[in-house]
């Protein structure tokens, strides 16, 4: 059923709405020890996965992720605008966040869109309870942008297929047992597209038959963990696990990446980073000191933090005004496919400019008494590469709304 | 709601029945009424509008629409101002509409019962009418007056010169905003007093007119004087109300600028490719469009509370300031773009990028409208 055919009560919606504000609000944990996680990309030790598995799935449990999924996969059957009063609330009450991340917003709108009702049954309610995770293979090690040229192999033999091959990037990889995988099944078709195909393929367990797969935690540029490369060795695994027909790999990646850049709804919600904001930029202002007084008090400090601030309203307004047809219809598509490199690049810009408003702090990092915030804002700089680089770098995205939204040729 | 939106801010926005009808005739009209070759016509023109539209204009109702059905208009805000505007400004098109609707704005705000019930009628019947705000000093702040005016034996003894008075050739009435026993007054100028006292002003924008109006030694009866007491409120809501409109016109014009420009990047070819295949252009007009949308956003944020206390400013500062950059940036690299041709007259990314400048110098550029925020915020 589509958005619009659903009906549901204005007061039932804030009702809801309050009920979940309450439920943060009690149920937030707020003596962590330990450093979390602030996006889905930076989970890197057990400590903090096991935390986070168990926060979701408590979550999940109260009814505020996939409260909009269907009631026959263990979602709650509601409108759209339940979950997103949930993912606001979530938000509001600065929970830690969501963990499955891929689960939630690639594979299980994929699944619930264009899954069979046997792949359906056995994912979705392992996704919204972080009982079983997701990882993405796409990107590989000579293959980054460039996602159509893929090569890892995956062979058919009887009733299974054989992997070889090696993904990078991979988020959660040593957690997940399941990873959406792009393999080439015809190096030989008529173009590098049409040799690709999907597959839900399990990461470990007694569904891989035969071979490996391990993975390797990359280190990041902040000195932690949060992603792997995965290496496939005749890595066996059923049949059953391509999704849709082989050849169609590709047009199943490309739908999955609508979902991930937001230009396709049916997300589980919930949220899976953690965003500064003005108030939290604000305050750093007010604290940290430059040339012996408050940073704030530097007119040219002002000005650019109104600047951010506007800015960071204009990217909320945003994908409100992209549900006001007649305010989004100039060029459609316009404003989700904008959605990525507008929000990615505004992070970026605004945790570089923190820096600079700490002096001789700016120096510190994380673990340092000195550090401001104890180093979030570097920190949190270093890690907002991973999303001007990942789900397709600013530059890509640049082509991408140039040639889908403004209609220029390929570069 | 992508992963990548903050669902801890939650701005508002929202569009009106009436706005998303007019938007839609808006659309249409200003295309077919206003295409470039009319507006490069109407330069050399001296009014520099087509006076046949601006009745049609005063038909459709459109003069009235900011006015109360009791006065002659039709009661709806400034928010259904906002999408005519926009079109506008898409097109290209100039007439004293804007001038006139804030005019009317002020009339609404600062005017006696009198003067409403005589002015507002004319003007949503079709008067056009103007405000002379700008003076010497170039301050955008309306209070800063140095046009005085003094009462004596039941007339008004008008001293100084104001600037930048849009179209006041055609208007039936201007209003002044002057300094009364240093308070800031608005006074009501009919056609007949401005007769001699007008002079045409070399603008940077060739579509649009505007003019000194030298004030030295007119005087004018006492009934020209709005209520002094509702002065300053009067002036904070045109303030508003002229940021509001002219964050639309350039938002407006943004996306026609960018629009012209992709029908080139789509058509000229250099070294034997399409130049919009070149990423040093196509990067470029991506990142204009972007801040398109961010402005647009904000417009229609800004017409969605506009009036409230507080959010409903701090939503337009935002508006003015973001459209004036996004247009600016826009028309900037529509002459860049264009090479060659972009340098000459006969293309039309100048026009845009003038008129950008003209839009930033009224009611207040990016710099002016972040340090109102400021003010507010820290």
């Amino acid at each position: 059923m589509s958005d619009s055919e659903m009906h549901y009560d204005e007061q039932d919606l804030t009702a809801f709405s309050e009920t979940a504000t309450a439920w943060f609000a009690e149920n937030t944990p707020r003596d962590v020890d330990f450093m979390l996680p602030l996006t889905f990309m930076e989970v890197g030790t057990d400590q903090q996965f096991n935390f986070l598995r168990d926060w979701q799935n408590k979550v999940y449990e109260a009814g505020y992720l996939g409260a909009h999924w269907p009631k026959e996969y263990g979602g709650g059957g509601l409108h759209p605008k339940f979950q997103d009063a949930a993912t606001r609330a979530m938000a509001q009450a600065r929970t830690p966040i969501m963990l499955n991340a891929i689960g939630l917003n690639w594979t299980g709108p994929l699944l619930l869109d264009r899954g069979s009702e046997e792949e359906k049954q056995k994912y979705i309610n392992g996704i919204l309870s972080a009982e079983t995770i997701w990882c993405q293979g796409f990107s590989e090690p000579e293959n980054g942008s460039d996602l159509g040229n893929a090569q890892t192999r995956a062979v058919k033999d009887g009733d299974d297929y054989v992997i070889n091959g090696s993904k990078i990037w991979t988020t959660q990889g040593n957690y997940a047992d399941y990873m959406i995988l792009l393999a080439r099944t015809n190096p030989d078709a008529e173009n590098k597209y049409k040799g690709l195909s999907f597959f839900l393929a399990p990461m470990k367990g007694a569904d891989v038959k035969g071979g490996s797969v391990e993975t390797v935690p990359i280190k990041k540029l902040t000195g932690e963990y949060g992603f792997t490369q995965t290496f496939f060795t005749d890595a066996r695994i059923s049949a059953d696990c391509l999704m849709g027909a082989e050849g169609e790999g590709w047009l199943i990646a490309m739908q999955t990446l609508e979902y991930e850049r937001g230009a396709r709804a049916g997300q589980a919600g919930g949220h899976v980073m953690m965003m500064s904001d003005p108030s939290d930029i604000i305050r750093l202002a007010r604290e940290a000191k430059l040339n012996g007084k408050p940073a704030i008090d530097d007119p040219a400090v002002q000005e650019e933090l109104v600047a951010l601030m506007t800015e960071a309203r204009a990217l909320g307004l945003n994908s409100r005004r992209d549900k006001i047809r007649p305010l989004a219809q100039d060029r459609p598509m316009s404003l989700a496919l904008g959605s990525k490199l507008a929000s990615t690049d505004f992070y970026q810009r605004l945790n570089a400019f923190a820096i600079t408003l700490q002096g001789t702090r700016a120096a510190y990092y994380v673990g340092d008494g000195s550090a401001h915030d104890n180093g979030l804002w570097q920190r949190g700089y270093l890690n907002s590469f991973s999303a001007t680089i990942g789900g397709g770098t600013s530059q890509i995205q640049r082509n991408i709304i140039g040639e889908h939204v403004l209609g220029l040729p390929k570069s | 709601m992508s992963a990548f939106d903050n669902a801890r801010i939650a701005p508002r926005i929202g569009l009106s029945e009436e706005q998303a009808q007019l938007l839609n005739i808006a659309e249409s009209f200003c295309r077919d009424k206003s295409p470039v070759d009319k507006v490069r016509v109407l330069i050399d023109d001296e009014d520099g509008f087509d006076a046949a539209l601006w009745d049609e204009i005063a038909e459709l109702g459109w003069l009235g629409i900011g006015v109360p059905e009791n006065y002659g208009g039709i009661g709806l805000g400034m928010a259904e101002l906002v999408p005519l505007v926009e079109h506008m400004g898409r097109s290209l098109m100039n007439t004293p509409f804007v001038p006139t609707v804030l005019a009317a704005q002020a009339v609404l705000r600062g005017g006696a019962e009198a003067q409403k019930e005589e002015y507002l009628p004319q003007i949503a019947a079709g008067a056009a009418a103007s405000l002379a705000l700008c003076e010497d000093h170039a301050d955008w702040n309306l209070q800063n007056l140095g046009v005085t005016a003094t009462l004596k034996d039941g007339a008004l003894d008008l001293s100084g010169k104001k600037y930048l008075v849009l179209h006041a050739a055609t208007a039936q009435l201007v209003l002044a905003s002057v300094a009364l026993d240093g308070q800031p007054a608005l006074v009501i100028i009919p056609a007949d007093a401005l007769a001699g006292r007008i002079t045409r002003e070399k603008i940077i924008d060739d579509t649009q007119r505007a003019f000194a109006l030298d004030l030295d030694g007119l005087t004018l009866p006492e009934a020209a004087l709005m209520p002094v007491e509702l002065a300053v409120e009067a002036l904070a809501h045109i303030e508003q109300a002229g940021a509001l409109l002219w964050a639309a016109d350039m938002c407006g014009g943004a996306y026609a600028c960018i629009d012209y420009t992709l029908d080139y990047l789509k058509t000229r070819k250099q070294f034997g490719k399409l130049i919009g295949s070149y990423q040093a252009l196509k990067h470029s007009i991506v990142d204009a469009h972007q801040a398109y949308e961010k402005a647009r956003s904000h417009l229609y944020s800004a017409a969605h509370v506009f009036g409230e206390q507080g959010e409903g400013d701090m939503a337009v500062h935002m508006a003015k300031a973001e459209a004036g950059e996004a247009y600016s940036f826009a028309a900037d690299r529509a002459i860049q773009f264009h090479g060659g041709f972009g340098f000459t007259y006969d293309c039309d990314a100048q026009l845009y990028r003038r008129r950008a400048i003209m839009g930033c110098a009224l009611f207040g550029d990016a710099r002016y409208h972040r340090r109102k925020i400021a003010a507010l915020m820290f």
